[in-house]
């Protein structure tokens, strides 16, 4: 598939130096924020998340297993992701690529050292049963920055999620019987945010064209100004003044992020 | 004894609501999802594009090439993503199913690829996999010389009805059970798609598939709606 010619990149970059991006936003602005809670009804908790035109769908689903023995007191995380061919004519069927495998693991990340989720209180029988969280991110169209829109998801579908009930007799789920129950979050809710090095500017939620060109990007996971995950992805190197100004980024970013999501996530 | 349907439909009624919307996703040359009932499918086409790998292609004419995927969430037993026996075989019925109406005589050794996706499962996945899809190449301007439209009919225990829920597909067991008969049709009458699991007599199995026939005609005007509407005011 074609990636973003070279003049286009050229033009973007030329572009930013003037502080102008093609769509009038502003360097560290993002697209428009729309969230669609329970979209999938058989799931626990289900997400449709659109930032501008990219969008993914997220599912949370519980399951009931053994306890890991090093946590035998704590309910399990999987985060898996699927760039769907259906939302580009850039993926293609197959073995699961590195681009997949990390968004799976940065957004696992993002919630798992956050402590967003109360592991403790996922435990059924301690040594024995505890529930599974299982979230699933599926992209349904990607005009770029997938990451941060699954982020985004991920939590909502969290948010969004009612326990199913357990039978501890028969040591069954009962998936069509959800009770009332949240799955137990805390209440600060983890932002991932990332920002794109294009040239010698620094962007946030870069369109399909503007992440083609992206030198490098990072990628922090953090709560009410508390940072708890960072992923570094691509080859160019940052100078450390860049990185003070990438974090000094994500902390407006985030806080502009958070007003986005408040109305959606009440 | 006749078989009373659990959610008050008549026999020869499909679910409601059925809803039929085309561009749902702008990457894709065409696209398009179709709900009915709580079954929601979305369908993408990527193409005429230049078939890979090159021993695939055929010089004679291009190739329809689908793929059913059900996400992960959207049954109540968590499925593992990814290829699986059922839905391969599910790929290669939508692509019968519709391979009859497309006209890719004039496009030699390339592929319109048909992605599917199923966000939302509640019986009747294949079938709404199918309208999406048909609804998808005529948005992406895929030569065709018919629509296609899905629907199953069954049979409970000894009474004929139109596109069983997931209840009646997979729960029923009383009397003779259930039986699960799922369908295409052009909307020329012509039949591209036919499966069926249970047991049928052949005089029963005539009448389902006139059912089917007729039902799947009120199916072509809602898919039909929703591609006008695509247009806009375009007059």
């Amino acid at each position: 598939m074609i990636k973003t010619p070279y003049v286009t990149g050229e033009r973007i970059r030329e572009y930013l130096q003037e502080n102008k991006r093609f769509d009038n936003r502003k360097a560290d602005e993002f697209r428009e924020i729309e969230i669609e809670l329970g979209v999938s009804k058989n799931a626990e908790g289900s997400a449709k998340v659109k930032i501008g035109k990219t969008e993914v769908l997220v599912g949370v689903k519980m399951s009931v297993g053994e306890p890991y023995p090093d946590s035998p007191d704590k309910g399990n995380l999987m985060v898996s992701a699927e760039l769907l061919p259906l939302s580009s004519p850039r993926f293609e069927s197959g073995p699961p690529k590195f681009p997949v495998i990390e968004l799976g693991r940065v957004i696992d990340r993002g919630i798992r050292e956050s402590k967003f989720i109360d592991f403790e209180k996922l435990c059924i029988t301690k040594g024995e049963k505890v529930w599974t969280v299982i979230v699933d991110i599926y992209s349904i169209n990607d005009d770029g920055n997938l990451l941060d829109a699954a982020g985004i998801g991920a939590i909502a579908a969290l948010k969004n999620a009612k326990m199913p009930k357990f039978d501890k007799k028969e040591g069954k789920i009962l998936y069509g019987e959800k009770t009332n129950d949240s799955i137990p979050l805390a209440k600060e809710i983890p932002i991932s945010i990332t920002v794109h090095k294009l040239g010698e500017s620094l962007i946030v939620d870069p369109t399909r064209e503007e992440e083609d060109i992206s030198e490098t990007r990072v990628t922090v996971g953090s709560s009410n100004g508390i940072i708890s995950s960072i992923q570094k992805g691509n080859e160019t190197s940052l100078k450390l003044e860049e990185f003070d100004k990438v974090l000094d980024i994500i902390s407006k970013v985030e806080r502009d992020v958070f007003k986005k999501l408040e109305k959606f996530l009440k | 004894m006749t078989y009373k349907r659990k959610d008050g439909r008549k026999n020869d009624e499909m679910r409601s609501p059925i809803i039929a919307k085309v561009g749902i996703v702008p990457n894709a040359d065409g696209s398009a999802m179709f709900q009915i009932g709580k079954t929601i499918a979305i369908a993408a086409v990527y193409g005429p594009k230049k078939m890979h790998p090159q021993h695939s292609q055929n010089p004679e004419r291009g190739t329809l090439r689908c793929t059913y995927n059900m996400l992960s969430f959207s049954v109540e037993d968590r499925i593992r993503p990814g290829p699986s026996r059922r839905s391969t075989e599910i790929s290669k019925i939508t692509q019968w199913a519709l391979d009859p109406v497309v006209m890719l005589n004039n496009y030699p050794n390339m592929v319109v690829d048909v992605h599917i996706s199923i966000t939302q499962a509640d019986a009747g996945t294949r079938c709404a996999g199918i309208n999406a899809a048909a609804m998808a190449l005529a948005h992406a301007g895929i030569p065709m010389r018919d629509m296609v439209s899905s629907v199953a009919v069954g049979k409970m225990d000894k009474t004929i009805v139109l596109d069983l829920d997931k209840y009646e597909d997979s729960e029923f067991e009383d009397g003779e059970g259930s039986t699960d008969i799922p369908m295409s049709f052009t909307n020329n009458g012509e039949m591209t798609h036919l499966q069926l699991d249970g047991k049928i007599t052949k005089e029963q199995l005539k009448e389902a598939a006139k059912m089917a026939q007729k039902a799947s005609k009120e199916i072509y005007e809602i898919q039909k709606k929703a591609l006008k509407e695509s247009l806009g005011d375009l007059k």
